[in-house]
């Protein structure tokens, strides 16, 4: 095709919508989930990525175990205190936009475990969009956060607590772009 | 002659000066031979016992806490005979600040087990290779099994570890060979089956050091359980091993049950035997599986993965969950089967058997698998022993021990089954074991299912279980029962007891002591895998990385139980 065809072919058609929620609709239906399974939710988040449940058809497609290739961190499972900087780390390491879902009692808010060892919620070191209650939660509970994960994404919904959001350990805080912070968020279109 | 009068005299012989002196209390438990000797004869009994009376498995050490006895803390030693599949309870006293020699120089299996006795109470070991923390975090401080110690008293952890391997117990941490490639895997890494951190030192691609560092699952169990009432530690015991979450119910059941002396009624026990099947074949589910991805084969886990959704499915109509249960209670189970449920058990067993080929075709007569598998990481049966495994991996090394055969419980012995028994104890026998044992499962749901006992489901004894909710609601009886047994819980009468059940992982105890309170006084569990896990950096030194991450995934390390 020609250079001039190709410009034409450019002229010839238009999104109507806004770049802003062009960009949200792509990022939700592409969502690469990190799965940071460490105890029992993580054997029922291999349910939800197995045959029945199928987590691919919600476009949260490709697991990826590497922080640097994922945006939507899945906590599932217990975090304990041995555990927590190994967690603050790999949430440091992924790439904007990122997400957290906390799947599961234990990873909210402790779950029953009030004890010595353990983390009571993983919010008390990273900050998380959506939680998923249950102990540990059927995997349709999962498929559901994660449609309200992309309904958020959608709509580009404000998240301050992320925005906020200080290393508990170095008190740094995300390297975020002041006009993130700054300027106000489009929500619902308005 | 009772067992432990023949022991008496024997030992009295051998050891005369000190048994003259009363210094060794023998005593029995529940069914349980006891023996107590002072600190300083124990490692001499406990040689002599391995020699002579052929106590080869050492399944567990554990403290246990007295804060008002002069010597505070008592160390217990759980021995197995392969002679004669007995049990015997070796325990030795200590004050705070003593310490007891260690047991390394008998058993490579006493290493983690003194390690974490040392974690939890403070007991020292003497001449250990290797004495330190090992389930807490290194930034903890004191011991947080003690009786004064808070359940909920939080220390946060800050920072990791850097890659160590083992050196002195006194300094964490040596130099790395300039040389070699050191690599950490862990603790959060799709080949790490959980959270386990293993540390390898490179040559190439082969390991030289290996080191592992458990802990990032550490939940506290036992000490959960010391804070609450019998009935509502199941539920914690459910996420011991998740993979199998049935089997680790019934486990603990088992123990309360034989501690309280009662007999649950036939209904309950083919329950119950049903209910460990079917979780055994899907923990080998499991370990085939994720062992298969470890080695590229995705596809064979998408494939297994739906046939433990079908076992799901009948947890599922059983009792609402799906990966924790809670089935049992003690003294039976929570609630009947629902109708037709053996039937869908049966119908599920026809599809499993052919599911069982599809397997085997597909993992062990693959080619590459062999190729993969065979021969590598082999563990000789001397050695297996030595560091105390326990199920398919002991029996993948050649040694025929099943709790089922040995000591059978619930009716096993009445079932027709076989043990599989590999020869070369190397990742390949392993999965080959597994894979036949999911075969004996079925064989043994269909013979259990074919014939349920009828009557009832639990006990109806008013001190136990919770009356029916009709009655609850109903008549003052029930709502009186039910209200005594929640505020003052079952008591068990003073007392301690050491069960074991043969778990898909191999031989899980539980040692309990009771002091006749609502609350179990000490409740230590024997995972299978730690002991299994703690021989890693040994088995996998010399081999390629790549064999080294088949070995983990071999060994089946559930990180819940490794833990707890």
């Amino acid at each position: 095709m020609s250079q001039k065809s190709v410009e034409d072919l450019s002229r010839s058609f238009a999104f109507t919508s806004k770049l802003d929620s062009l960009v949200a609709w792509g990022r939700k239906n592409a969502l690469w989930p990190l799965p940071y399974g460490t105890a029992c939710c993580g054997i029922e988040l291999m349910s939800v990525m197995g045959p029945r449940y199928d987590l691919a058809r919600f476009g949260a497609e490709v697991v990826r175990f590497s922080p640097r290739q994922a945006d939507l961190l899945l906590v599932a499972g217990t975090i304990t205190e041995k555990m927590a900087p190994v967690l603050v780390r790999i949430y440091e390491q992924m790439l904007e936009p990122k997400y957290v879902l906390s799947m599961g009692a234990c990873a909210s808010s402790g779950g029953f475990y009030r004890a010595y060892h353990v983390l009571q919620g993983c919010d008390k070191v990273i900050p998380v969009d959506v939680y998923v209650p249950g102990c540990p939660p059927a995997p349709e509970a999962v498929l559901d956060g994660i449609m309200l994960l992309q309904r958020m994404i959608a709509t580009n919904q404000p998240r301050p607590w992320r925005d906020h959001w200080k290393n508990p350990y170095t008190g740094k805080s995300l390297d975020l772009p002041a006009s993130s912070l700054d300027q106000p968020r489009i929500v619902d279109g308005k | 002659m009772t067992k432990i009068d023949e022991l008496k005299q024997e030992l009295e012989k051998h050891f005369q000066a000190q048994a003259q002196n009363q210094n060794f209390k023998f005593s029995n438990s529940v069914g349980d031979d006891v023996i107590e000797v002072p600190k300083e004869e124990l490692i001499a009994v406990l040689i002599h016992l391995k020699s002579v009376h052929r106590f080869d498995f050492l399944m567990d050490i554990c403290g246990v806490d007295f804060p008002n006895r002069e010597k505070r803390f008592e160390v217990v030693y759980h021995l197995f005979s392969s002679k004669d599949s007995s049990r015997l309870r070796l325990k030795t006293q200590v004050a705070e600040g003593e310490a007891v020699e260690t047991a390394t120089s008998i058993w490579k299996g006493a290493d983690w087990f003194e390690r974490e006795a040392y974690d939890m109470f403070g007991i020292r070991f003497d001449k250990h290779p290797n004495l330190r923390k090992i389930l807490t975090h290194h930034q903890f401080v004191g011991h947080p099994l003690r009786k004064d110690y808070e359940a909920d008293h939080q220390q946060h952890c800050t920072e990791t570890l850097p890659i160590f391997f083992n050196n002195e117990g006194s300094s964490r941490g040596d130099v790395l060979n300039e040389n070699l490639v050191p690599l950490n895997i862990g603790p959060s890494h799709p080949a790490m089956h959980g959270t386990l951190r293993v540390m390898v030192e490179l040559d190439g691609e082969t390991v030289v050091r290996a080191n592992c560092e458990i802990g990032y699952l550490h939940r506290c169990f036992e000490k959960m359980a010391e804070t609450h009432p019998y009935n509502q530690v199941i539920p914690y015991t459910d996420r011991l091993n998740y993979c199998s979450a049935p089997m680790n119910n019934v486990g603990y059941c088992k123990a309360v049950e034989r501690l309280l002396g009662v007999e649950i009624p036939a209904k309950a026990q083919a329950m119950r035997v049903i209910l460990c099947e079917l979780s055994r074949i899907i923990d080998h589910i499991i370990a085939v599986g994720t062992g298969g991805v470890d080695l590229g084969a995705l596809t064979a886990f998408f494939h297994l993965f739906s046939y433990r959704e079908k076992v799901y499915t009948l947890f599922e109509k059983l009792c609402g969950a799906r990966l924790t249960v809670s089935m049992t209670r003690v003294g039976g189970m929570a609630q009947d089967a629902p109708e037709g449920w053996f039937d869908d058990v049966m119908a599920f067993c026809k599809e499993m058997s052919a599911g069982v080929d599809e397997i085997s075709r597909l993992m062990i007569d693959n080619k590459i698998f062999i190729k993969r598998t065979q021969g590598i990481s082999p563990v000789s049966a001397a050695d297996a022993i030595n560091w105390g495994y326990t199920g398919p991996l002991l029996r993948a090394s050649g040694v025929n021990l099943d709790l089922r055969k040995a000591t059978p419980y619930y009716g096993y012995d009445g079932l027709n089954f076989d043990v599989p028994i590999g020869t070369n104890g190397d990742i390949f026998d392993r999965y080959l074991v597994r894979i036949e044992e999911m075969r004996q499962s079925i064989r043994i749901i269909e013979q259990v299912c074919k014939n349920v006992p009828g009557g009832d489901f639990t006990l109806r004894d008013k001190s136990l279980v919770l009356p029916e909710k009709k009655d609850v609601y109903g008549n003052i009886e029930g709502l009186m029962n039910h209200f005594m047994l929640v505020i003052k819980g079952l008591r068990p009468p003073v007392g301690e007891v050491y069960d074991a059940t043969e778990a898909a992982n191999g031989e899980l105890g539980f040692y309990l002591v009771s002091d006749g309170s609502a609350n179990p006084y000490r409740l230590k569990v024997r995972p299978p895998c730690f002991a299994i896990y703690q021989s890693f950096p040994t088995v996998v030194k010399g081999s390629m990385l790549a064999d080294a991450i088949a070995t983990v995934a071999s060994m089946n390390v559930i990180a819940g139980e490794l833990d707890r």
